[in-house]
């Protein structure tokens, strides 16, 4: 479904990302992590276009998609979410969902049609699905933190994503909350056969519901396999893990 | 829920009401007002639903009124056709600015728009054998009335006005018709997305939207908006002259979309409507005007940074709620 094939990136002489690999198969739950400043957010925004690569290939679907515009990859069927949350935040919770329905199926467009119908079936039943139907009209700036990144999983799933790219997504959360949103996005995945991708720092979440990981340390993957094999590396256990995984 | 009031056909059906209702001052004056409206809701397209800040509105607005000053001066054109040609030019112009500024973020697009108004206004100013250069160019022909006088004959009630005044209801349904048609826009698909882009435009993108194409439809359409200002304005105004396009003009018609509130569909026209009577009725007290327009800038910004419109909707806010907390 992914390919990425050594990718390389530097900001002003610091390598992030220095010549990263990995393969995504089609409905496969992976993970990568790695300690702060390993190169994970810059890693997501290279796939996904935000920051064109010094090198290397993202392959996505067959095709090569390497420093394409964020826009196009979100038509060919790639949806992320972010770790600083990244809503709409003085559109109210319906008009951010709807909006998200209004351009992926290209009627950004019409000058004259009312907007305020449209597509309310489908948002409605989306915002049912990430948990927000109650709060459809209020202004999504002044939602919770939790909520707002449900907000921002919707928004995600407007644009009915193969692969779904999410960028810590408990990052800030209660562990109550942390558990409850696992739990939604790992339902959501395969009701709607996902592929997922997804940063984290909170380790049981990692390890819980991911089939491969990946660790990325000091921009490059040290490591990558199933929960298990990535569990007893000891290259792992060294500069992540710690003593006590 | 009670049904809204009508509130653009009352204001419609007032304007209709000055020429006879009040003096001939009142009538120019309302007549200044209703297209400086235009002018402002134009601007508003950007700042307020895209969120761009333009400094060089008015680049459009001065060739608008060129173009059907041009047109119906120098060509004898018709009303019919140099009214909306003013539209067309000062959209096409918009078009080719607009291509590069969009291409900038924030401060570096404004700068750029100021850039593009001074060269209009500079060319305006030097052209001479086109443009009337320093001088401008006086006496734009009002539009042939005599289908109005003709109408009045068989409908009483039409009958007695002067050409100015007749000039005036044909600006009040031609930007009525402009209302109309802005707010078919701010309420549409293409609306919605503009304000996707003003509120995040990094996660814009990221629902698909080709940010810079939409940021370009909305600066082409709110120059074409400007410019069929600009076209009645040179009418309104017995002639065109190069400081339409200059700096100040542009500084004024934001200071109208800030001071009415850019939050509001209308509060750049309540805006214009404030700005444009204090500016009237402080000018006939005093003539330090600019230092009271900066006083009341200074106040606007610290107490109702929302604007007019903004403190407005407080205000009704509050009181509905007293009212239920009575109920």
């Amino acid at each position: 479904m992914l390919d990425v094939r050594d990718l390389r990136k530097s900001f002003a002489g610091f390598q992030a990302v220095g010549g990263v690999s990995f393969t995504v198969p089609a409905g496969s739950i992976s993970a990568i992590i790695g300690p702060n400043g390993a190169g994970k957010t810059t890693l997501f925004n290279l796939i996904t276009g935000h920051v064109k690569p010094d090198a290397g290939r993202v392959v996505f679907k067959k095709r090569d998609v390497t420093g394409i515009a964020p826009h196009d990859l979100c038509r060919l069927g790639m949806g992320r979410s972010f770790q600083r949350t990244n809503i709409f935040p003085r559109l109210t919770v319906y008009e951010n969902i709807q909006a998200a329905y209004v351009s992926h199926r290209g009627r950004g467009r019409s000058l004259f049609a009312r907007v305020d119908r449209l597509y309310r079936e489908e948002t409605l039943a989306l915002l049912d699905a990430v948990g927000l139907l109650d709060k459809a009209g209020e202004v999504s700036g002044f939602l919770s933190h939790g909520n707002q990144k449900q907000l921002e999983l919707g928004l995600a799933l407007a644009l009915e994503p193969e692969i779904l790219l999410l960028d810590e997504p408990t990052a800030g959360m209660s562990a109550a909350e942390t558990r409850e949103s696992i739990r939604l996005i790992e339902t959501i995945a395969r009701e709607r056969s996902l592929t997922l991708l997804f940063t984290e720092h909170d380790m049981e979440v990692v390890f819980s519901i991911s089939q491969r990981i990946a660790v990325l340390h000091q921009g490059r993957v040290i490591a990558d396999g199933t929960p298990d094999e990535v569990r007893r590396d000891p290259e792992v256990r060294r500069v992540y893990l710690g003593a006590a995984p | 829920m009670t049904p809204r009031a009508p509130w653009g056909l009352l204001v419609l059906a007032a304007l209709f009401l000055v020429p006879a209702a009040g003096s001939r001052y009142y009538t120019f004056l309302a007549n200044d007002v209703v297209i400086w409206a235009l002018f402002a809701t134009s601007l508003n397209l950007l700042v307020g639903y895209a969120g761009l800040v333009s400094f060089g509105h008015a680049a459009y607005f001065g060739i608008g009124a060129y173009t059907t000053g041009l047109l119906m001066k120098k060509l004898g054109v018709s009303f019919l056709v140099a009214f909306p040609a003013a539209g067309l030019v000062a959209g096409l112009f918009a078009l080719v600015f607009g291509f590069f500024c969009v291409r900038l973020t924030k401060i570096y697009f404004a700068m750029l728009t100021l850039a593009f108004a001074q060269i209009v206004w500079a060319i305006c100013f030097k052209w001479n054998e086109v443009t009337g250069g320093e001088q401008g160019m006086p006496e734009i022909p009002y539009p042939d009335f005599a289908w109005l006088e003709r109408l009045a004959a068989s409908w009483p009630i039409l009958a007695g006005y002067r050409t100015s005044e007749h000039f005036y209801f044909l600006t009040v349904v031609l930007v009525g018709l402009c209302f109309w048609i802005l707010r078919r826009i701010v309420g549409s698909p293409f609306g919605r997305i503009l304000t996707t882009i003003r509120e995040n435009p990094e996660r814009a993108e990221f629902i698909g939207v080709n940010v810079r194409r939409y940021e370009l439809a909305a600066f082409v359409l709110a120059g074409a908006f400007a410019g069929l200002a600009g076209g009645l304005f040179g009418i309104f105004n017995r002639g065109v002259f190069p400081d339409f396009a200059y700096w100040t003009k542009s500084s004024e018609v934001l200071i109208m979309t800030l001071l009415g509130g850019m939050g509001a569909f209308y509060g750049p026209a309540l805006g214009a409507l404030v700005l444009l009577w204090l500016n009237q009725q402080i000018m006939s007290y005093t003539q330090y005007w600019p230092l009271i327009l900066g006083i009341i800038l200074i106040a606007l910004l610290f107490v109702f940074p929302a604007g007019l419109a903004g403190a407005a909707s407080l205000i009704a806010g509050r009181l509905g709620r007293r009212r239920r907390a009575h109920a």
